[in-house]
């Protein structure tokens, strides 16, 4: 998935996004919220928790690449848009 | 904060300089009580937080208590500069020698309060100072060392007065230094200081001003005096303008975007950062601008919040450009400020390279700040460029946009 704001594009694997463990610990990282957990729909069965990225917290994006750290490699690009969508290495 | 005179006049008593036996008055019928108790001519003055009082008729004199009760009456109802009066204060009307100057006040260039003393008092001490400096004597004080008799005599004597006069005025002075030192105050001012026919001193009316952030501090004064807690004791009530710059900067904890004051002009400004926004307010009117808005931005606010105010200076009616400035910066970040100014003028459907005269703002996180300011086409300046020609710069560009509109 990935969730486009005007300065700052993020961007996870759906194979990280689906990883639960991986889901609580970008969101308890993140200092700006860009990441949270959502009960998935019903039809999902309604009790585990999905990742979500929350477009109107993608432009507070401070570059601190702890999102990267946490998850494995490649799982997670920070994208500068402003940059030629330079990837956050 | 600044206090009401007969609350200064108060604090001045307490601290043992004479003052006359005024009295504060909320009606007419305590005005005329306070009259008939002085017993003799008195001076009615609308308790009011702002100047020119004599010239709006709120002060006036009285012969006779129904005098004094009609006067109270008349000032009560009373509008001066947008103000109610609080109450009257009813003075002995003093029969005066002589009228002096003395104040303590805080000099912000050298950090240190100072201690002024003119012989020449009634008038405002800057026309003394402008007109006759030879007659104002001037002495810093320390905030840290215990205040001697000697400062305040060096003060009184350098405005050329001695002998007897300089022995009697000395303890006032130096109470008043100690007040100010004690209530952490910006102004402690007694003017006129009035010499009476008997060769005694006594304080005719008083100016003080503590620090607002001093009000925890000096709570146990302030419930003395009787002052409200929430009383904010501006000079005059804040614009919606400015309550929604209030907004904006309690909307998120992170950083300060806000401090707003509205003027009328057509730049916009977004400034901040260690005085830089009173530099560069100053810098723009020096220049021939003419600001919308004073505010200050710093502390690293969110990209939210730069652009909450940059939307506010934005749709505030009369603002044509916004100038982004600051001194340099360490922990405001500048990419943060500049997706913040951008993401106001986009919001608002405005080509931000259009709308932003000039950014400079230098220091934390600058290569990435450019990097967007560039892609935008906004004008933008480094630390190369000082404030002062950073302002100028945007002024000139504000300037020349009207000039090419007229032709």
């Amino acid at each position: 998935m990935r969730v486009d704001g005007t300065f700052i594009a993020v961007e996870v694997s759906e194979q990280a996004a689906a990883d639960q463990e991986l889901a609580r610990r970008l969101a308890e990282v993140c200092p700006v919220d860009i990441f949270r957990l959502r009960t998935a729909a019903a039809e999902s069965g309604g009790s585990a928790d999905a990742l979500e990225i929350v477009a109107e917290n993608v432009d507070e994006c401070v570059l601190c690449r702890l999102c990267l750290d946490t998850a494995p490699a490649g799982a997670v690009k920070v994208i500068k848009l402003y940059d030629n969508e330079a990837l956050l290495a | 904060m600044r206090f009401f005179e007969y609350e200064a006049r108060e604090i001045v008593r307490r601290a043992g300089i004479p003052v006359t036996d005024f009295g504060f008055a909320k009606t007419p019928a305590e005005a005329r009580e306070i009259a008939q108790r002085i017993g003799g001519p008195v001076v009615i003055k609308s308790q009011v937080l702002s100047g020119g009082r004599m010239k709006a008729g709120g002060v006036r004199f009285a012969d006779s208590p129904e005098e004094a009760e009609a006067h109270a009456q008349a000032i009560l109802a009373l509008e001066i500069g947008g103000h109610m009066p609080r109450g009257v204060l009813v003075d002995p009307k003093a029969e005066v020698e002589q009228e002096y100057y003395a104040g303590v006040v805080w000099d912000g260039t050298r950090k240190l309060p100072v201690m002024i003393f003119s012989p020449v008092g009634g008038i405002d001490i800057e026309q003394v100072a402008a007109e006759q400096p030879e007659q104002v004597g001037r002495r810093h004080i320390s905030t840290i060392l215990p205040l001697s008799d000697f400062a305040a005599k060096e003060t009184i004597a350098r405005a050329g007065v001695s002998g007897g006069e300089l022995t009697k005025i000395v303890p006032i002075l130096r109470r008043l230094a100690e007040l100010f030192l004690r209530y952490d105050m910006t102004l402690a001012e007694i003017n006129p200081l009035g010499r009476l026919p008997d060769g005694s001193f006594v304080a005719l009316d008083a100016h003080m001003e503590i620090e607002n952030e001093a009000r925890g501090r000096q709570r146990e004064l302030l419930l003395e005096l009787g002052v409200d807690p929430t009383e904010t004791r501006q000079a005059r009530e804040a614009t919606p303008f400015e309550i929604a710059g209030e907004e904006v900067d309690s909307s998120d904890h992170r950083g300060v975007a806000g401090n707003v004051t509205e003027f009328d002009g057509n730049l916009g400004l977004v400034i901040g950062a260690g005085g830089g926004s009173l530099t560069l307010f100053d810098a723009v009117r020096a220049h021939g601008g003419r600001p919308a808005n004073y505010c200050e931005i710093g502390g690293n606010p969110s990209v939210r919040k730069a652009a909450g105010l940059a939307k506010l200076v934005l749709s505030k009616p009369g603002v044509e450009r916004i100038a982004v400035m600051m001194s340099i910066v360490s922990n405001t970040r500048v990419d943060i400020v500049a997706r913040g100014v951008i993401k106001a003028c986009l919001e608002l459907g405005y080509d931000p390279a259009e709308k932003i005269a000039f950014f400079r703002i230098p220091g934390a996180w600058e290569e990435e700040g450019f990097k967007i300011l560039q892609k935008y086409g906004i004008d933008y300046a480094d630390r190369s460029v000082s404030l002062n020609e950073a302002a100028r710069r945007a002024v000139e560009k504000i300037q020349g946009a009207n000039e090419e509109a007229v032709r």
